[in-house]
């Protein structure tokens, strides 16, 4: 697997900031999350050609977000079968558009490419076989984002948390922040001894290596719903919200405001 | 209504199209296209009247660099002074500038005046305050935010759409005996903008917006709105008001796909 770059997509990172990778079976590969921009798309599909000459025959978006699928397009012409969350074809009908006209523009329009809409959906449960190994599927309700899959390679035990699972680098809140926390317990119970996180290192303990990530999800909806019962306001609360945090995480001071932007829309409404 | 609105904003567009074309090549002629901008939005918009600065009446207030630029809060203060009757904001460089225009009722206090816009690029930001003679005055703030128009909607749009029509007040109590209470009021609608192409079908989602926002103290008017595609979802204002008495206060929303929501909240319960 390659690990992603701890930054924001630029031309000299082509769009690689998240971690993806491949699982070889004996008659096929599964490629998990193709990758952030077309560049990066063949440069992972270079990489199993140096491994391995079997077919690849699934290509799995473990969500929406343009640094996990714009690299769909490298893989075209193994026809293999796309795989993703029932949400995903809509969720990237919404959005390619103008994640394609963002990443262009930082990537030049030659590198970009453009995700694959899978046609193999996940509703709940779904169990791949890539030939004597078994790849169990399970799809969450909004958490990360509203398309999130997570993938357990049963023979290594290792489970493929996508973007549910940040380390190192700040959780990213884009879809529901006390779905995430759910979906946190019920991946946690998931029998894996290692997990990949869409961002961080290669690998952490499953499920010790959540407990950072939990921790900063459960002092922001803490501090958000404190400052909303306090009739606080959404400006004054971005600048305040999950501050213990700050020194605790790469790129805080990027994403945390928004984060709070993000659960104060949900919590408003409790 | 729907069709004068509409027309407004065509004129706005070609007037501005031109503008749009040059490239600022320094920050002086950045400066210069945003002037000529405003100039543009504010002749149709306000049909060429006479606007002047304001000399400390209003004042604007938004974070220089926006957080989420689908959800960019604004707030609007307003000194003691000459009685103002309506107040317009504009998010200048927006498609559709004209993010919500007030009118005043007998029972506002129009002091603070707070809502959550989206903004689709850099751009200044204008509150125009109508005074009881019919004079305009303006004040204006410049905003770092890009995106917040043709973003995707986020997740949330569909639990806002779910709860469509939901409402939420929160009553402030006057500071002092007799004094202006301070209220938020949130609505929940998508305040879909129309703007997001469906890449396969090459179709927009189609827009539905909160058109008007009506409040009202047993009959009394506090103050109504014309909403736009600018507003963020669900809609939230925070306004200030004397009550007449002790009846609910009333709120009525339309939306452009003329659905029609009511609701009342009394002012006792609230207050402490």
């Amino acid at each position: 697997m390659r690990v992603g770059a701890c930054a924001e997509a630029t031309r000299q990172n082509a769009g690689g900031i998240a971690n993806i990778g491949f699982i070889v079976g004996s008659t096929g590969v599964a490629v998990i999350d193709p990758g952030g921009s077309l560049l990066d798309g063949r440069r992972l599909h270079a990489a199993i050609r140096a491994v391995t000459q079997l077919p690849i025959t699934y290509v799995i978006s473990t969500h929406a977000h343009p640094d996990h699928v714009f690299g769909g397009e490298a893989f075209l012409p193994d026809h293999p079968i796309f795989v993703g969350h029932w949400r995903l074809p809509a969720a990237l009908a919404n959005r390619a558009a103008y994640d394609h006209a963002r990443l262009a523009a930082i990537l030049g329009e030659a590198d970009t490419g453009d995700p694959v809409s899978p046609t193999l959906l996940v509703r709940d449960a779904l169990t791949l076989d890539l030939g004597g190994r078994k790849l169990r599927l399970r799809a969450t309700t909004a958490a990360h984002s509203d398309t999130d899959i997570t993938v357990l390679d049963e023979g290594s035990h290792t489970l493929w948390a996508g973007d549910l699972l940040f380390v190192g680098r700040i959780p990213s809140l884009q879809g529901n922040l006390k779905g995430w926390l759910t979906a946190l317990d019920q991946i946690a119970a998931i029998p894996a001894v290692r997990a990949i996180p869409g961002h961080g290192p290669a690998s952490v303990p499953w499920p010790e290596g959540a407990a950072d990530e939990r921790r900063y999800l459960t002092v922001l909806l803490h501090d958000v719903r404190a400052a909303i019962a306090a009739g606080q306001d959404i400006d004054a609360v971005t600048g305040t919200a999950a501050q213990s945090e700050r020194g605790k995480w790469a790129l805080f001071d990027s994403y945390n405001g928004h984060n709070v932007v993000v659960a104060f829309k949900e919590l408003q409404w409790e | 209504m729907g069709m004068k609105r509409h027309g407004l904003a065509a004129i706005v567009l070609a007037a501005i199209g031109m503008a749009w074309a040059v490239a600022p090549a320094c920050a002086d002629e950045a400066e210069a296209n945003r002037a000529a901008r405003w100039h543009d939005v504010a002749g149709a918009i306000f049909n060429g009247r006479k606007i002047t600065e304001s000399a400390g009446l209003i004042a604007i207030d938004a974070p220089p660099r926006a957080l989420d630029a689908s959800l960019v809060p604004v707030t609007i203060t307003v000194q003691p002074g000459p009685k103002i009757v309506g107040l317009t904001l504009v998010i200048d460089d927006n498609p559709a500038p004209v993010a919500a225009r007030f009118r005043f009722g007998p029972l506002a206090d129009p002091h603070v005046l707070k809502t959550r816009v989206r903004v689709d690029q850099y751009t200044l930001i204008h509150a125009v305050a109508e005074l009881q003679d019919g004079s305009l005055v303006s004040t204006e703030r410049f905003i770092k935010a890009a995106g917040g128009c043709s973003a995707p909607g986020t997740e949330s749009s569909t639990e806002a759409l779910a709860r469509i029509g939901r409402m939420k007040m929160r009553l402030v109590p006057a500071a002092s005996p007799g004094g202006p209470m301070t209220a938020d009021l949130l609505i929940s609608h998508p305040n879909f903008n129309g703007m997001q192409m469906n890449p396969v079908t090459r179709l927009y989602t189609p827009a539905r917006y909160v058109q008007s926002v009506s409040v009202t103290e047993g009959g009394k008017s506090v103050f109504t709105m014309e909403g736009d595609i600018s507003l963020a979802e669900d809609p939230a204002i925070t306004f200030s008001f004397r009550p007449a008495g002790n009846a609910p206060l009333d709120v009525q929303v339309n939306d452009s796909a003329k659905a029609v929501f009511k609701q009342s909240f009394p002012l006792e319960t609230h207050a402490s």
